[in-house]
């Protein structure tokens, strides 16, 4: 038998024991673990209690009310998610509201009960925040080294990899049933949206690779001095075609020559992405301004763009992973929405940060510093 | 007979026409949503029968807000929700209990065909 902690944080009495009783002779079993589950309860009645025990025991489950007489539950939740406590949490509810779910979701609850909940309720909870915390412990070794695979990650990585494949299956099935008939000329939107969808699909796939060479490790840099103007130069040229077909400009700022130690292969994504960003975003006969230039400790990189910038939200997400802006601006451009999370990486690798200036309908200036 | 209509919302605009165009054959009229907001919008604005909304737009789970906001206004409307993704979320979906705070009244995982398709909106619309 293993034995997990659970604390119920609730301060009504009631509840308190019908949970000891429901829980009392519960176990569950996995038929990939060899041993069951059984469950020790410890009680508080308030958040700050709360908080006490968790600091003090290894809790695995924390049942938590969100209306307590003290601090609410939301906050005991805020808590155990700044500390970083393995620990999975249900949030009971007195009544479903969406506001109080999606405030708990996002600071890391991982299911609901709702108040009153009879006996089933309660022990497929349990039942399921069970293997949700076997499951991710043992994944937490398996990736020990540094390489802790994301649920999120992984949810939203899935529903971009699928919502292509579902796009183009559907045209492939409307096509099969000759949904518009028997001339082929009536599908050629159908063929090139799906065409397109595949493009990017790869996109996301080559995104994809460079994403998880950086994270997974600095084993294959190649660290030598190297002139990064040259560099520069050719992602210039590399982006050039794009940038005519948008009657936009590129003006570039460089020295004669900037020598630093570092990776090409690594300057090479940071300027590719930076400039077919600035160009993408641009506006039709825009201007994109590139400048190379050092100080005492760093090598500053700038990319400014007149295009169409962002908004102080769309800003702050910005180098999330598969974070894209969305609104009408930008529903034409297509992106994998991975470009400045594998920058932000790789400059984060190189001890340099990323600053970013914009305005909506302006433009948008990116600042990179590496120290040498 | 009036024709009823039906709300659809994805941000995958390829998904939306397809669905657009497999429900129009079905014989209903559409509203179109490109995102969460505009689906706020119409909700608001619009006149509908039954809506089908997808999971994951601008917010991971904005399938949820946007039925619960619906049911809230038309709590006899019915609601579909489609995700590509209904297998790795974790969200615990549980329709048939009635105090879930989910308010939806089926969910679909993407790549449903017309057939079936028709099948879940005569179900939910009685028809
Ligand atoms: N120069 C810019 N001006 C305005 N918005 C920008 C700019 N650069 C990035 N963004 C916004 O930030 C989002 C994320 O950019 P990122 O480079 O990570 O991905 P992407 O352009 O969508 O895809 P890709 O990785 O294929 O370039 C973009 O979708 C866009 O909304």
């Amino acid at each position: 038998m293993e034995k997990l902690k659970i604390l119920v944080v609730d301060d009504e009495r009631g509840i308190l024991t019908g949970i000891r009783r429901v829980l009392r002779n519960f176990t569950v079993s996995f038929p990939f673990h060899d041993e069951d589950f059984e469950y020790e309860l410890i009680d508080s009645e308030t958040g700050e209690d709360a908080i006490e025990i968790i600091d003090s025991q290894d809790i695995d489950i924390v049942l938590l009310d969100n209306k307590l007489p003290g601090i609410e539950g939301v906050e005991v939740l805020e808590y155990i998610k700044k500390k970083e406590y393995d620990l999975a949490v249900i949030m009971i509810t007195s009544h479903a509201s969406i506001d109080l779910a999606v405030k708990a979701t996002n600071r890391g609850a991982y299911n609901f009960v709702p108040k009153p909940f009879n006996q089933a309720e309660l022990k497929s909870a349990i039942q399921n925040v069970t293997k949700h915390l076997f499951l991710k412990r043992m994944t937490k070794e398996l990736t020990s080294e540094g390489k802790e695979i994301r649920f999120k990650f992984l949810s939203v990585l899935s529903h971009e990899l699928k919502s292509p494949i579902n796009a183009v299956e559907g045209y492939l099935r409307m096509m099969e049933d000759k949904q518009l008939g028997n001339d082929i000329n009536a599908y050629t939107k159908m063929i090139n949206r799906s065409i397109t969808r595949i493009e990017s699909m790869r996109n996301l796939i080559m995104d994809m690779l460079d994403f998880t060479r950086v994270e997974s490790g600095k084993k294959s840099r190649t660290i030598q001095e190297i002139d990064i103007v040259e560099i520069a130069k050719i992602a210039v040229d590399s982006i050039l075609p794009i940038a005519i077909q948008k009657n936009v400009s590129i003006r570039t700022h460089f020295p004669d020559e900037l020598i630093k130690k570092c990776d090409a292969g690594e300057l090479e994504i940071i300027f590719n992405n930076l400039l077919s960003n600035a160009v993408k975003y641009n506006k039709e006969e825009g201007q994109v301004d590139f400048v190379l230039k050092k100080d005492r400790k760093n090598v500053i990189i700038e990319v400014k763009d007149t295009g169409i910038g962002m908004s102080e939200e769309e800003k702050s997400n910005l180098f999330k992973e598969f974070m894209r802006a969305k609104n009408v601006k930008t529903r034409a451009i297509s992106g994998t929405g991975l470009g400045l999370s594998i920058l932000k990486k790789i400059v984060e690798l190189n001890n340099g940060n990323v600053t970013v200036e914009t305005e909506v309908d302006k433009g948008s200036t990116f600042k990179i510093e590496i120290p040498f | 007979m009036n024709k009823k209509s039906i709300l659809l919302a994805d941000d995958d605009r390829d998904y939306l026409e397809q669905m657009q165009f497999h429900v129009e054959k079905l014989g209903f009229k559409t509203i179109l949503a490109n995102n969460q907001k505009e689906c706020e919008e119409k909700i608001e604005t619009e006149k509908f029968d039954m809506a089908i909304l997808d999971l994951m737009m601008e917010n991971e789970d904005s399938g949820f807000i946007l039925s619960y906001k619906l049911k809230k206004k038309y709590p006899d409307i019915p609601v579909i929700l489609v995700s590509a993704v209904t297998k790795e979320t974790r969200f615990v979906f549980q329709p048939e209990h009635d105090d879930s705070w989910i308010k939806a009244d089926k969910m679909l995982e993407k790549g449903i065909r017309p057939d079936q398709l028709q099948r879940e909106i005569n179900k939910l619309l009685k028809i």
